[in-house]
């Protein structure tokens, strides 16, 4: 993991200092509402419906169990006893209250962390992929790049006040488990014919109310320029992107409305500019940071492999468990563990802060005191050897932390909805827990296999609803909660927004429009299809019918 | 208002001149970009300092034929939030290689100040509520940078790698 020397350190301290400050002068007046505003935002604070929200940043989803605790210690002590972790590998508290903000950003810093760019209309917290480093599929550990790109972008002086908010997301891997085509710029590592490293450069994904999977700009940018060419394409932007319309300001309806191609084409005359200056990062520097993320010290035993078998023979339901959560790690006698916090019935991406000491605990004793957060919501112990699994599982159940549901229809990403959200039009937390309810049984999950299913609250689209298989969007219909279905939406390698199925349901009846849609999926899909392939292959129509009749 | 200059409040020896008045002979003046374009043969010509001021969203290609010529550039910030100034200003440093006196007008606040500066801003026409003597604080708000940008200050990956210029919390510029 990266850690902070004393330029970093001073810098989130003296943030603190600084936020502090900020608070004062808002409560004297000498700072308006609208002032403060955006200062807060960079500082991860918003107003929330009931209260004030406060969104830690966990840059590229990577905790140790030492921050770990903090997060638990601040929910505790300041809120009222758990987090909420998010679709961008943040976690956020509810119900600070204002006076107490500064306190809490103290405490971040104690362990490193901070809350800053979580929020407002500059470089947001950079995601990664979750399964950075143990990924058996990575060409390289993108988490390298994505600290670079967080320093880079922290109080970077030209592009604090961009038109809108801007996300970056980077993978090392082919497998996108990081949504790099719905960002404003997603990076994929690769290497080109002469085994050099670069990025593959996408710009202008994104969801929202206008939907688009980002086109590629780049095929291979040399890794060494990522730095200019970044700060090439935010220039374009900040000169160009629209300030007249807050909905007309994102990067993505700039490089539609200029194509994609005279875009390309500002953002390399740009770069042909600035490509050789002090903008990149020296060799040193870089190195200095990789360091950080070399792999720990592995001690696989001979039979780990063997003992598991045995587990795995005897427990049907640590076997379970194991096929849906646990991933192949890229090290032999070594697995990823995911850890759900979907489970029946519950808030997708809560934990109280037992369960947050609960997994901290567990990383110290089974994952070399790391965690990962993943975009889906869930957490992740990257290094947990074969014949811990047992032992690990079996403390996981003590904390309801054992739901055996990945990537099923119940490890759905739903947005806080009109529960907490000042601009939503529905709520998305009920809806969500029904429809985990309704699919209870897990024998029908596991059966169904694969199913994304992704809400909103309105159509700004946190909870990602264009990317799910299934895609719920919260919608007001005079004043009443309705919710439109869309289907065929993918947020991986294969991206795509889904389609709008039909005209929308009541809040009554979308937990069976839902059931009517898996159930023409289960009669119709052949061998081995997944919900999503199965539409792509047939289409809308036989959804459509089943759920509106055929005329 | 207060003006700002290389962190210190001053007086100001500019004058703004609409586009209606004539230009004094003596003393620094400051136009529109407008009156500048209609008139600036014989603006130039004149023997005091000249200065132009850019419209909201005019990038620094506007001024492009004219680095040499000017003496002072001023780019508005309709509001705080609008931070096309801030592109506007490195250009005109960095690439353009404007020497003159670079001024931040308009919503100039408090909080932006520091980010102004390193972006080549060396003076600010001040408009926050908090006192413009304690405003002068902000540019010593945050010790460490991470990027290079037009005041040249060493970023903290220079100064990883220079361990010469050792890092001093809280002094630095
Ligand atoms: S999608 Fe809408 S309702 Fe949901 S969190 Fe975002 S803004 Fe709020």
């Amino acid at each position: 993991m990266y850690m902070y020397d004393e330029i970093d350190q001073s810098l989130v301290d003296e943030r603190v200092i600084q936020f502090r400050d900020q608070v004062n002068r808002r409560m004297t007046g000498e700072l308006s509402e609208d002032e403060f505003k955006p200062l807060r935002l960079m500082n991860g604070v918003y107003l929330q419906l009931h209260a004030y929200m406060l969104r830690v940043a966990i840059p590229y989803g990577t905790l140790s169990s030492e921050q770990m605790r903090k997060l638990a210690w601040i929910a505790k002590k300041y809120d009222r006893n758990y987090g909420h972790f998010t679709t961008r590998q943040n976690l956020q508290f509810n119900w600070p209250k204002l006076e107490d903000l500064p306190d809490i950003l103290a405490e971040l810093a104690s362990v490193q962390m901070h809350a800053l760019q979580t929020s407002g209309n500059c470089i947001r917290n950079v995601t990664a992929d979750q399964f950075a480093g143990v990924a058996a599929d990575e060409v390289v550990d993108p988490r390298i790049y994505a600290e670079i790109i967080r320093q880079w972008s922290t109080l970077h002086p030209e592009f604090t006040y961009l038109p809108r908010k801007f996300k970056i997301a980077v993978t090392g891997s082919e497998i996108d488990r990081a949504a790099v085509r719905f960002h404003d710029i997603g990076l994929i590592a690769k290497r080109n014919g002469a085994g050099e490293l670069g990025f593959e450069v996408i710009i202008g994904g994104g969801l929202g109310r206008t939907p688009f999977v980002g086109p590629t700009i780049r095929d291979f940018l040399p890794e060494r320029h990522l730095l200019s060419y970044l700060e090439a394409a935010l220039r374009v932007y900040n000169q160009l992107g629209r300030r007249d319309n807050m909905y007309k300001a994102r990067i993505k309806i700039q490089v539609h409305e200029t194509g994609a191609e005279t875009f390309t084409e500002m953002v390399e005359a740009e770069w042909a500019q600035i490509r050789d200056t002090a903008v990149d990062l020296a060799a040193g520097e870089k190195q200095r940071i990789a360091d950080f993320f070399r792999p720990p010290r592995y001690r696989a035993s001979a039979d780990a492999e063997a003992q598991l078998r045995l587990q795995l023979r005897d427990d049907r339901n640590f076997a379970r468990w194991v096929e849906t959560n646990v991933a192949p790690h890229k090290v032999t006698g070594y697995r990823i563990a995911n850890i759900s916090l979907k489970p029946i019935g519950g808030i997708p991406g809560d934990a109280s802060s037992e369960q947050m000491d609960a997994v901290a605990a567990l990383a110290d004793r089974f994952s070399f005191s790391e965690i990962r957060v993943t975009h889906e919501q869930n957490l992740v112990l990257p290094h947990v050897r074969a014949d811990d699994l047992y032992a690990l599982w079996q403390t996981l159940k003590s904390y309801d932390l054992d739901t055996p549901n990945l990537g099923e229809i119940s490890d759905m990403i739903a947005c806080p909805g009109m529960d907490y959200c000042a601009l939503a039009n529905a709520r998305s937390i009920p809806v969500a827990q029904q429809i985990s309810e309704r699919f209870a049984d897990l024998d029908r999950q596991h059966n169904i296999g694969e199913l994304k299913l992704k809400i909103s609250g309105c159509i700004n689209a946190c909870g990602h609803h264009h990317a799910g298989h299934i895609g719920i969007l919260g919608v007001d219909r005079k004043g009443e909660e309705y919710y439109q279905i869309t289907l065929g939406g993918s947020g991986a390698e294969d991206a795509s927004v889904g389609d709008i199925v039909g005209p929308a349901f009541p809040y009554d009846k979308v937990v069976d429009a839902v059931e009517t849609l898996v159930d023409t999926y289960l009669d119709i899909r052949t061998d081995g299809e997944r919900f999503l392939d199965t539409y792509r292959r047939v289409g809308k129509t036989p959804f459509k019918e089943a759920l509106y009749g055929t005329d | 208002m207060a003006l700002i200059k290389n962190r210190e409040i001053t007086e100001d020896h500019w004058v703004r001149i609409d586009d209606e008045s004539a230009v004094p002979a003596e003393g620094g003046a400051i136009v529109s970009i407008a009156r500048w374009r209609k008139d600036r043969a014989v603006l130039a010509g004149r023997n005091a300092p000249i200065g132009v001021e850019l419209e909201s969203g005019d990038g620094p290609e506007v001024v492009a034929d004219d680095i040499v010529r000017l003496d002072l550039i001023a780019v508005p910030f309709a509001t705080f939030r609008d931070g096309r100034g801030y592109s506007t200003a490195r250009l005109l440093r960095e690439r353009y290689g404007f020497t003159g006196e670079l001024r931040a007008v308009g919503n100039v606040l408090r909080d932006q100040l520091p980010l102004m500066e390193r972006c080549g801003f060396d003076s600010f026409e001040y408009a926050g509520r908090t006192d413009a003597a304690k405003a002068l604080k902000a540019f010593r708000d945050i010790s460490a940078v991470y990027q290079t940008a037009a005041d040249r200050r060493a970023s903290a990956a220079a100064l990883r790698n220079h361990p010469s210029k050792a890092f001093s919390n809280g002094t630095c510029g």
